[in-house]
């Protein structure tokens, strides 16, 4: 077993090595410069794009760019091209702020979804069944800031609470349970909205996972050797069902930063995604690099994590 | 007499495509998404007839200062717009209001239908191909590494990635000197990688890997960068979508010939003497089509919602044409003042990706071997 984590790790670095060799070459090489380092630039002069050039390596070789940019990266000297902040320091910052509704937005999805799934696939083909079949492909095929507008309308007009930002601007001084159901408050609808097509799906995936395995051979087993109905469902059948979804577990952490740019944007919130957008505006290569390999290293660690948690949970999976 | 026995038994009550077709009926839902999709591309190709040519019958880029912001179902101001010299709304009425240039919306939204669909079919034409080729070739010659055709594949594919970084790249430079040099820094050494790992390992691990490196990253933020980066027309939107979202289709088209290799229909081919590329494109392709087609249909509808995500962000189809993305991301600024702006497209979106999805999952349980001949 020691044996395949330590290929699995291996294999993992070698793919991440290959990422940061694809990601550098598709951002660098593509067209476009950061506005100071152009020279058809008149608000800078030519002396101050010459120095800009040379302080971020701009005129070296790729190779040699490349060399330096992750050695940079991984000594945490690397500085945004826009306002020299550094990479690191401000890739944290917004990872803080996107985790809340992450972490909100995965609990509302796993408790919704599984239930949902559940009861549909043991209703099969039932009214509970059809009308979650339909809500869910509703979901899924509305345009997600459509709904977010829709639902910012309806909010606005019925509660009167803000909802834009993490915070009310000014709420900085007041204290206790007014400023915590003011974050509650500016939680809530980014973080449903955000996950809203994430429960149709995998409201459906658990269906479909469900009865696959009510029309195996051990679960008629169990219902023929006459035990309740109850026992047959979620003994015997669900936590088979629940196999598959130990992988995705590991596959919900990229969603951290390429889901939310559209509903960061809508809201206003400062989170990941956000900074990539404003990142890829600007042409800031060194952020959205860092950021690149950032979400890279977060998706191979999601699939370790997987495969870990699949030697543990399934007896027929072994890696020796 | 007993031939006629044997005849009855061996041949089959029906053909697997009307036996699929009659699965297909029984769904009510898909068959409402197939309706609602026949009647979406028909209404896309009378918008194209509509709306193209010097002088339109509805014309969606006519300007009416004087009539900005109209309601669904007013009629025309038939002195001020006269007096503008614009072009008379279709019937003297906006079925769906104006905008804020006064534009007709129903003549934008007709124009936009065509140009959602095309992005959504070429998009998806472009993954469904790479995803058949390299899948097909990733489970046709999984445990296969010293073939000479596997060989022979693995080589073309590698030297076909190498050239197709070297073409990029000397697209992307401005003078052919910097081309070269990019082609020679870049585009060569990975080239070379491509083929020793060819070489070294089966071409499936080489195709696989790929996959798996696409994967990790964001598909969403990677479109957006690459439309960014390297801003263009309609068609480099079509091309990047296609790019990045093959990935799926590679998969299951590899896990379809897995499974299809073991069976006795290509064994027999195979024992015929029947060459590799035939036993490919005539005994196993046809067979693998139909989750192909299912997933293609469930691609076209997250296209449509990707390019309205995209038009959100303002990297969408640039200016003179209309998508329904487009309309719905220009009309959110005046969602309070103009909800029709914000509605009229977002429940367009709303109908024809849903009927997409519902149709795309009844073309899936119809193909499905397990639910059929239940209860005949």
């Amino acid at each position: 077993m020691g044996s395949f984590f330590a290929r699995s790790v291996v294999q993992k670095l070698i793919t991440l090595a290959l990422i940061s060799i694809l990601s550098f070459t598709i951002i660098v090489l593509a067209p476009g410069k950061p506005r100071q380092a152009d020279p058809m630039n008149p608000q800078v002069s030519k002396e101050a794009v010459r120095i800009y050039r040379e302080r971020y390596h701009l005129d070296e070789p790729l190779w040699k760019r490349y060399i330096i940019f992750y050695h940079e990266l991984f000594t945490g000297e690397l500085t945004a091209l826009k306002d020299g902040q550094p990479v690191l320091g401000k890739i944290w910052e917004r990872f803080l702020n996107s985790l809340p509704l992450f972490i909100v937005g995965t609990i509302l999805t796993w408790t919704l979804a599984f239930p949902v799934g559940i009861s549909a696939a043991i209703r099969r083909g039932g009214a509970y069944d059809r009308t979650a079949t339909f809500l869910a492909y509703l979901l899924i095929s509305i345009p997600g800031f459509f709904l977010a507008y829709v639902m910012i309308i309806l909010v606005v007009n019925n509660f009167g609470v803000p909802i834009l930002g993490i915070r009310t601007f000014g709420m900085e001084q007041v204290g206790g349970i007014r400023a915590f159901m003011d974050r509650v408050w500016h939680l809530v609808l980014p973080s449903v909205l955000g996950v809203t097509g994430g429960i149709a799906v995998l409201s459906r995936y658990v269906r479909g996972q469900m009865l696959e395995v009510e029309s195996q051979d051990y679960v008629r087993t169990a219902r023929a050797k006459g035990l309740p109905e109850d026992t047959v469902h979620y003994k015997h059948a669900l936590r088979n069902a629940l196999m598959p979804f130990v992988t995705m577990f590991g596959m919900i952490l990229p969603a951290l930063i390429g889901g939310s740019v559209i509903i960061e944007t809508i809201f206003s919130w400062p989170g990941m995604g956000r900074l990539g957008f404003d990142a890829i505006a600007a042409r800031d290569y060194n952020l959205l690099l860092g950021l690149n390999f950032f979400s890279a290293v977060l998706v191979l660690a999601g699939t370790f994590v997987s495969d870990v948690l699949y030697v543990f949970v399934d007896p027929r999976v072994s890696y020796d | 007499m007993t031939e006629d026995v044997l005849q009855d038994a061996a041949a089959p009550p029906r053909t697997p495509l009307q036996e699929s077709w009659r699965i297909l009926r029984r769904n009510r839902l898909a068959m409402v998404g197939l309706a609602f999709f026949a009647a979406f591309f028909l209404l896309a190709v009378l918008g194209v007839i509509l709306t193209s040519g010097r002088q339109p019958i509805m014309d969606p880029s006519a300007v009416r200062l004087s009539e900005k912001f109209r309601p669904p179902l007013s009629r025309w101001n038939r002195t001020e717009v006269e007096a503008e010299g614009a072009p008379a709304p279709p019937f003297g009425i906006y079925v769906l209001g104006t905008d804020s240039l006064g534009r007709d919306v129903l003549s934008r939204m007709l124009q936009g239908a065509w140009v959602s669909l095309t992005i959504g079919f070429v998009a998806v034409g472009i993954s469904v191909f790479i995803g058949i080729v390299l899948g097909g070739l990733a489970g046709y010659f999984d445990d296969w590494p010293s073939g000479p055709v596997a060989r022979a594949a693995a080589v073309l594919f590698a030297s076909a990635v190498g050239v197709l970084l070297v073409v990029v790249l000397g697209l992307q430079s401005r003078d052919y000197l910097t081309a070269l040099r990019n082609a020679y820094v870049v585009g060569a050494p990975i080239a070379i990688l491509m083929l020793l790992l060819a070489r070294l390992t089966t071409p499936a691990t080489v195709i696989m890997r790929f996959v798996d490196l696409m994967l990790c990253i964001p598909r969403f933020f990677l479109i957006l960068t690459v439309i960014a980066l390297a801003e263009g027309g309609i068609f480099k939107i079509m091309l990047v979508v296609g790019l990045t979202s093959w990935m799926g289709t590679t998969r299951f088209v590899r896990a379809e010939f897995l499974s299809l290799r073991k069976q006795d229909f290509v064994s027999a081919a195979r024992a015929l003497g029947v060459g590799d590329f035939r036993i490919i494109f005539r005994h196993m392709i046809p067979n693998a089509v139909a989750p192909v087609l299912v997933s293609a249909t469930l691609g076209i509808a997250g296209t449509i919602l990707l390019e309205a995500g995209l038009s959100f962000l303002g990297f969408g189809v640039p200016p003179p044409h209309a998508t329904w993305g487009k309309i719905l991301a220009d009309g959110k600024s005046y969602i309070f003042d103009a909800p029709w702006l914000t509605f009229a497209p977002g429940f367009a979106i709303l109908v024809v990706v849903l009927s997409f999805n519902l149709f795309g999952e009844g073309l899936r349980d119809a193909f499905n071997p397990k639910l059929r001949d239940r209860g005949a």
